[in-house]
């Protein structure tokens, strides 16, 4: 993906209300030295792209813009790549209009 | 945290779960509803279009104070290439009834509404609270849920899973499995916001007049998806959502689609000037009437997305919530009137009522259509699209070639692109599976 589209979610999740609970990721990625085919579909089908690839080429997740669609889950929960919840009550994205 | 039992636990304050617990609140049984948002609403996300028969059966009088946005008078099937669409144009001033059929509305407020509902019924609603899993006896009994407040059990007699297409209770306690890549579309969304004389110019649009545009074509890159684009008062919902297996497949991004869905010269028109205050993101059951779970067991039943209740084709998903969280709890009512247990056989009762329903009947009619539209995805999004604006653009365009050379070469093209056989059979196809 490109770095202008990269920016331009940014910009559409900057839009959205969210009380993030800090330090409590509702999302996990397993450790892993090399990604799975199915981690690595994440960079680009997350609408909110959480998913990014760090220096060292593993995935790694970040959940503040997470929008709980689920998508990930669908993909990636069963082969025990990712660990999936949903936020505690009342945290994640709030949502105005939805 | 409540040291009290109740009757009934409605996990999740969406269609299907409002709808159940307003329904058991007024038949007078002792209700908890669990929301994990701050509000019934703030976590769910739809286009959204609200049948009102549906909500007639619960509500009778809610054009008095629902939160509408228009009624629809106009509908537009776009099939689109990259720089044209052909359209299918449907507007009846008989839309412009005393009591519309179809209105737009926007979730976050409407829920909220509905919520309000439910509490006037006296079910005790309990926000910003995650149930964490099914309390289960040892005999797999649903017997209550835990959440993630202090101490946070809480029992029932039955527990409603209303927990949404990515509901995680159900699928934890092996009561279901999570829906296969195959069988879920993910849609993307942005709320566009435009003054509200400058919309319903731009719509043909009078008063509370609204209009709804559902386009396929190569907007979705070859995956089975579709966009569209919903009037509300004074802002624009317009998304797009294609298949989760195909969204992987392809390395698309959903992003990327809706940015060219909007660049489109056909919609960029549209919203020019408006102004973007959300982008949200959601899952939509397709699998249709073949990934329908197991509805009903000892302690619990399974409405709304939550179920895979959703028609693909009419595009119909919260008409199906709320009914199918109706008659839940209208089963669940007549099994505690007659004093029975709720055991599996007695609310094998919900599944009867679901069946004879139009929820069932209609999943049932169209259960080839899933199958059909997401294997041949490349020649009803891509293909098709493509040869019908060629069509088009050749029998419009006046250039001195004869006409009947121009349908020979339409003609052709058709041919080239898809064989007779092909042609033949994909019509068949497709009647087949609508009929």
């Amino acid at each position: 993906m490109s770095a202008d589209t990269a920016t331009r979610v940014e910009d559409k999740l900057y839009l959205n209300r969210y009380l993030v609970d800090a330090g409590r990721a509702h999302i996990k990625v397993r450790p892993h030295t090399k990604p799975s085919p199915q981690l690595l579909s994440l960079l680009n089908v997350c609408p909110a792209h959480c998913y990014e690839l760090n220096s060292a080429g593993q995935v790694e997740i970040a959940t503040d813009g997470c929008v709980e669609c689920g998508t990930c889950r669908i993909i990636a929960e069963a082969s025990g790549d990712i660990e999936w919840n949903y936020p505690r009550g009342g945290y994640g994205v709030l949502f105005k209009f939805g | 945290m409540i040291e009290e039992r109740f009757d009934a636990i409605v996990v999740g304050a969406g269609m299907a779960g409002n709808a159940a617990a307003l329904t058991l609140a007024r038949r007078g049984l002792k209700v908890l509803q669990l929301e994990r948002g701050e509000y019934s609403g703030s976590k769910n996300v739809q286009g959204a279009i609200l049948y009102s028969d549906m909500l007639e059966k619960l509500v009778p009088d809610f054009r008095e104070d629902a939160p509408l946005e228009r009624h629809l008078v106009e509908q537009r099937f776009w099939m689109m290439d990259d720089n044209s669409h052909t359209g299918l144009h449907y507007r009846s001033d008989e839309f412009n009834e005393e009591r519309p059929n179809r209105y737009t509305i926007i979730r976050a407020q409407f829920d909220k509404w509905f919520s309000k509902k439910v509490q006037e019924a006296g079910a005790v609603v309990l926000c910003e609270t995650t149930v964490l899993e099914l309390l289960q006896d040892a005999y797999g009994k649903v017997i209550g849920v835990r959440t993630d407040r202090k101490n946070g059990q809480v029992g029932a007699d039955v527990v409603v899973l209303a927990e949404g297409v990515s509901g995680l209770l159900g699928t934890r306690a092996g009561l279901r499995k999570t829906p296969d890549k195959s069988n879920v579309a993910l849609a993307v969304k942005e709320m566009h916001f435009l003054p509200q004389e400058t919309l319903e110019a731009r719509f043909n649009l009078r008063g509370d007049e609204g209009a709804v545009i559902e386009a396929v074509g190569t907007i979705s890159e070859g995956m089975t998806g579709m966009g569209f684009i919903y009037t509300n008062k004074e802002s624009i919902s317009l998304g797009i959502g294609c298949l989760v297996a195909d969204f992987e497949k392809t390395g698309q991004t959903p992003y990327g689609l809706l940015e060219k869905f909007k660049q489109h010269p056909s919609v960029a028109a549209l919203i020019a000037g408006s102004e973007v205050k959300e982008y949200a993101a959601h899952l939509i059951p397709e699998g249709g009437f073949k990934a329908i779970p197991q509805l009903y067991g000892d302690g619990w039943v399974v409405v709304g997305d939550a179920a895979q209740l959703n028609n693909a084709v009419h595009r119909e998903g919260s008409n199906l919530a709320m009914t199918s969280g109706r008659l839940a709890a209208e089963a669940i009512f007549q099994i505690k009137s007659r004093r029975d247990p709720m055991t599996k056989e007695n609310l094998a009762l919900y599944k009867k009522m679901l069946d004879e329903s139009f929820v069932m009947k209609d999943l049932k009619k169209y259960r080839d259509m899933p199958d059909l539209l997401h294997i041949q995805a490349q020649n009803f999004f891509l293909t098709y699209p493509q040869l019908v604006s060629k069509a088009m653009t050749n029998f419009l365009r006046v250039d001195g070639t004869p006409k009947r050379e121009k349908e020979k070469t339409t003609f052709r093209s058709f041919l080239a692109a898809r064989s007779l056989t092909g042609l033949v059979g994909d019509a068949f196809r497709l009647a087949r599976a609508w009929r």
